[in-house]
């Protein structure tokens, strides 16, 4: 990844360098942003909700989004319900599986910040950020569909806004 | 307008330019090449957009709509995306296999329009063993999955790749066994005659009844089980198997195996066009897009099948070309040959 994040520093020099890496940024997110597939990943009531969103009524492939069920060829994980300290390994295996460039959806109180009904519990992890970077934070109990979308919009609005230089 | 005008005017052009006639012979095929290559890209990402409004719309649904008008830029977008994307190779897989499977795939299904006229002159080389050709090479596609399958050190993997493996060597006994009635009938293996044989629409073979239809239908049934699709797709049976032989695969690999399956679909319409539905004859509209358009009427036929019927079971699937296909098409030689034999049915 070294070369690519600066390739675009030394273009930019040349005079009109400047329009090919924006615009080729802008090509590069556009897509990245109007192609997430999701994992299928759920693990409580929200993945109810999940497959809802993704059904006729709601519909994430107007987003473009469609779910693969392997993490090798997927890009965005939504994380849908509880996750007790004993799944919370198999979570960060899949999303070490996953491919570069990655994200992940937080849905739901308990993926937030333990839930509402476990937030004593022994068993349930207090949010998933303790275990895997979150994109995007999305609260309810469990959120509705409108709700999950209104997220995925936002982490396409994240993307959106990345550069080629910010790869990691 | 017809493309192969241009085409004979180009050739005509750099034959006449004064280079030797083996460099001339050389970059017209390069070139050829790279046509086909070109047109069949785009075929097979119009063909991931169609099939994703197609199963929208039969499961009311809108499909992609953000991107571009109606989404017709989705799959550029995916494979922007795909070629972004790191390219994994896990720790414990034949390297070699598992890095060559996808290309040989790739290849195998591009290898095929050496041989498929896609309008009147419109054919890379006319082999007289077109048809022969045509089957042999479509069906390296079992090597690349069982590759797949094997060097991804995986069992979901090689348990799709296997599957694969056995669901087409079954298919493939009724294709071929379809397909001989019709070769029986225009006398000749080679695809431009084959079209040639159907110049009115009564002598299409899908109207040459009781063999014509049979064999027609025939094909349609193994030519979905050679693609792997549903109600075949066993290979990738995503609640078996996760996603079959593919499952290791990420970024442009994973882009490569999936292009050669739209391209796999579009070669078994293609050649269901050619030997049945009279190729490219037809009234008024140039060869090519007659081509195109009955192709393309046969993809949707393919298409609606995956959206509608639920999966096989793998030992329904067996029975039903053992048991089912595989008689009826030897029956439905038997019968073609002695209409054949009788002259009564001689169109």
């Amino acid at each position: 990844m070294g070369l690519i994040k600066k390739v675009p520093v030394y273009i930019e020099k040349f005079p009109g360098g400047g329009i090919l890496t924006t615009s080729l940024d802008y090509v590069l997110s556009q897509s990245r942003a109007s192609s997430l597939w999701y994992l299928l990943f759920g693990t409580a009531c929200c993945a109810i909700e999940l497959m809802a969103t993704g059904a006729s009524r709601y519909d994430f492939d107007r987003l473009g989004m469609i779910f693969r069920a392997s993490p090798r060829q997927s890009d965005l994980i939504i994380a849908a319900g509880t996750i007790t300290k004993k799944m919370s390994p198999r979570l960060r295996l899949l999303y070490d599986q996953m491919s570069q460039p990655r994200y992940v959806i937080a849905m739901g109180g308990c993926t937030v910040k333990g839930g509402p009904f476990y937030y004593d519990s022994y068993s349930v992890e207090k949010g998933i950020d303790h275990i895997v970077p979150v994109d995007v934070y999305i609260p309810g109990c469990p959120p509705r569909p409108e709700s999950l979308l209104e997220g995925c919009l936002t982490l396409q609005k994240k993307i959106k806004k990345e550069k080629i230089a910010d790869w990691s | 307008m017809e493309l192969a005008n241009i085409f004979k005017y180009l050739y005509q052009s750099l034959a006449n330019s004064g280079l030797p006639q083996v460099w001339v012979d050389i970059i017209a095929l390069v070139a050829a090449g790279l046509i086909v290559f070109g047109v069949l890209a785009v075929i097979a990402l119009f063909l991931v957009w169609w099939e994703r409004k197609v199963s929208a719309h039969i499961q009311q649904r809108f499909g992609p709509m953000r991107t571009g008008w109606h989404g017709v830029l989705q799959t550029i977008a995916d494979a922007i995306k795909l070629i972004q994307k790191e390219d994994i190779t896990p720790t414990n897989v034949d390297r070699p296999v598992f890095y060559w499977a996808p290309i040989i795939a790739f290849v195998a299904a591009f290898l095929a329009y050496i041989a498929i006229p896609f309008g009147k002159g419109l054919i890379v080389s006319d082999l007289n063993i077109g048809i022969l050709f045509i089957i042999a090479i479509t069906t390296f596609t079992i090597i690349s999955l069982l590759m797949a399958g094997w060097g991804s050190n995986n069992k979901y993997a090689l348990l799709g790749g296997m599957r694969s493996a056995a669901q087409v060597v079954s298919y493939e006994v009724p294709m071929v066994v379809s397909i001989l009635p019709i070769i029986l009938f225009a006398g000749t293996l080679s695809m431009v005659e084959i079209v040639e044989a159907q110049a009115k629409i009564y002598q299409w073979f899908i109207f040459r009844v009781p063999f014509g239809p049979i064999a027609f239908i025939i094909y349609i049934i193994a030519g979905t089980a050679e693609t792997n699709r549903t109600p075949f797709d066993l290979p990738e049976a995503e609640q078996e198997l996760v996603a079959g032989f593919n499952v290791e695969y990420s970024g442009m690999k994973f882009a490569m195996f999936f292009l050669a399956e739209f391209v796999n679909m579009f070669t078994v319409c293609a050649i269901a066009t050619t030997l049945f539905l009279g190729g490219w004859q037809g009234p008024f509209l140039p060869s090519w897009v007659w081509f195109l358009g009955k192709t393309l009427v046969l993809v949707f036929l393919l298409m609606w099948f995956r959206w509608t019927y639920p999966r096989l079971r793998v030992d329904q699937l067996m029975e039903f070309s053992w048991k089912f296909l595989v008689p009826l098409s030897f029956a439905n030689l038997i019968i073609a040959g002695f209409m054949k034999h009788s002259k009564w049915f001689n169109w």
